[in-house]
């Protein structure tokens, strides 16, 4: 009975709202198209109108690019080079989470925990963490745990500020219905304040996997031992002018940044995108 | 002395499980929210409470359920089965209709097989079968405070707070939630201490209304209400109804001034 009264009545909006779903779709996907076939069009301008061809090495054209991104060589020096990264970035990551969300959950429960020591996630965040690669270098050799621990310097601090946000930012309303219960704080934090603050933890995570990015390579680009990472490929590739497989190994680096960042946008829909809307904040 | 005439509660009760004996409640920024409030709920009595905004009603209700002690006097609880049905639905957004009512009982370490049981009966009560597995954003305003109320009657309450529940919604679906409110009133025989500053709800729904002045908040006036239970909704549109929300009106504005 309900099917057949429903179908006309529901079947009329549904192909409009087809047409309406593709048609933003393309209206999202054309203008970044065209954008990038700009850049392109600039880009071969630059190399071909500017330049003259002595000096055509600081701006090789795409498809030389592109060549040079596929010659055999190349190819796996920069997938073993990207590999080696992308571990060092989500090893960073994963410690920068951990030590981060413990980090904000600690300050949340006590005021004088909070004051003690949110002045040094700040600190954190302001000293040029270029400054003290060197040093980190010293101490913790210049191989991999270093090369981590750049990473983690670099990505902890939104995932502190980020989490501590989410905690706090819990309605007042809400924690009096766990006070009237008589919660203990343990209960609180994990049935309340921890589910609340996970919009924000995954919103800092966003942020954080861009830049434990950023760490790995900072850190390979400082430390060139052991086996070489897009940081030491980048600064190979610059010392030997070789400019095509420069830029190659720049997009492959911007690529990782931005897959890495695409991924946890993506786990954070996943978990909690059915009750919270990313879009409206 | 003003019990109304119920079908359910025996008018022999008269045992108290609530009472304020002259509470004041200063905050510590120096602001007097309420001064010299004596108050008492007995079982069987649906007590409403009207005043204007920030006369510190809401602070009674704070009061009596012990989330903020009185400055002042004494306040005596006779039931530690306390409902508190607050302004917002205060759900849980990540949880489901189902999961959010019985948010209360897991709380309390109650066994999921009992807390599932007692959820599902509440949720029947507030009319809200079919919807367990709704997240709250896909209800409407009407439905998370059905969902706020069946949540808290699995406390299975003896004394109910309630903090101007309705106070957010239309027009309709207030007067719908309100008949509900009649019918789980007379049938859960829980006693309510209802906030509000609709003067025709709190008519509607109460065996007695009580008129609190501004800041410093205090009770100025105090009016049983004798329609029998369960209220019929054209009470509203009699001469008597009119007089009686008259009278209250004329007490609010006295004490007002």
């Amino acid at each position: 009975m309900t099917t057949t009264s429903s179908a006309p009545t529901t079947g009329a909006p549904v192909r409009p709202a087809t047409v309406k779903r593709s048609k933003s779709r393309a209206a999202t996907w054309i203008p970044p198209v065209l954008v990038f076939l700009g850049v392109l069009a600039v880009w071969y301008a630059i190399t071909y109108l500017i330049l003259d061809e002595k000096r055509r090495f600081l701006m090789p054209p795409p498809h030389e690019v592109v060549a040079a991104f596929f010659d055999p060589a190349t190819f796996l020096e920069i997938v073993q080079a990207l590999g080696r990264t992308t571990m060092v970035a989500l090893v960073g990551l994963a410690f920068a989470i951990v030590i981060g969300v413990l980090w904000a959950v600690a300050m949340s429960q006590a005021k004088w925990v909070e004051r003690s020591l949110y002045p040094y996630a700040v600190v954190l965040q302001c000293i040029p963490i270029l400054a003290l690669v060197p040093l980190i270098g010293f101490w913790f050799g210049f191989e991999y745990p270093a090369r981590v621990i750049v990473c983690i310097m670099i990505a902890l601090f939104p995932m502190v500020s980020n989490t501590l946000f989410g905690l706090q930012s819990v309605d007042p309303g809400q924690r009096e219905l766990f006070q009237l219960q008589r919660a203990s704080r343990w209960t609180v934090l994990s049935k309340l304040e921890f589910p609340a603050a996970l919009p924000a933890i995954f919103a800092g995570m966003r942020i954080s996997a861009g830049l434990a990015v950023v760490g790995a390579i900072v850190g390979d680009f400082f430390f060139r031992r052991g086996e070489p990472g897009l940081g030491s490929l980048l600064s190979t590739y610059t010392a030997r002018l070789r400019s095509a497989e420069l830029f190659a190994t720049i997009f492959v680096a911007a690529l990782l940044g931005v897959a890495i960042f695409a991924l946890f946008g993506w786990i954070g829909k996943r978990v909690v995108g059915k009750w919270y809307d990313f879009s409206a904040n | 002395m003003t019990i109304a005439p119920s079908p359910v509660a025996p008018a022999t009760t008269t045992d108290q499980l609530l009472h304020f004996d002259d509470v004041a409640m200063t905050f510590p920024n120096g602001t007097t929210a309420l001064s010299g409030v004596s108050l008492t709920v007995n079982r069987g009595e649906f007590v409403t409470v009207v005043g204007p905004s920030g006369c510190g009603k809401s602070t009674l209700l704070r009061i009596a359920s012990g989330l903020t002690p009185a400055t002042e006097g004494v306040t005596q609880v006779d039931t530690n089965r306390i409902g508190y049905v607050f302004q917002d639905a205060t759900l849980l957004p990540w949880r489901d209709v189902q999961s959010n009512v019985e948010l209360l009982a897991e709380l309390n370490g109650i066994p999921k097989a009992t807390r599932k049981k007692t959820a599902k009966e509440a949720i029947d009560l507030v009319g809200l079968s079919g919807f367990e597995k709704h997240l709250p954003k896909t209800l409407s305003g009407g439905m998370k405070m059905r969902t706020s109320l069946a949540r808290s009657l699995t406390l299975n309450p003896e004394l109910f707070l309630f903090d101007e529940p309705f106070g957010a919604l239309d027009e309709i679906t207030r007067e719908r939630l309100n008949d509900e409110l009649i019918r789980l009133f007379t049938e859960q025989q829980f006693a309510g201490l209802f906030i509000t500053h609709s003067v025709s709800e709190a008519v509607y729904l109460s065996t007695r209304v009580i008129v609190m002045s501004g800041r410093p908040g205090h009770i100025v006036d105090e009016f049983p209400v004798e329609f029998p239970f369960p209220r019929d909704p054209d009470i509203r549109f009699t001469a008597e109804f009119a007089e009686l929300c008259g009278q209250v009106s004329h007490a609010l504005r006295e004490g007002h001034s």
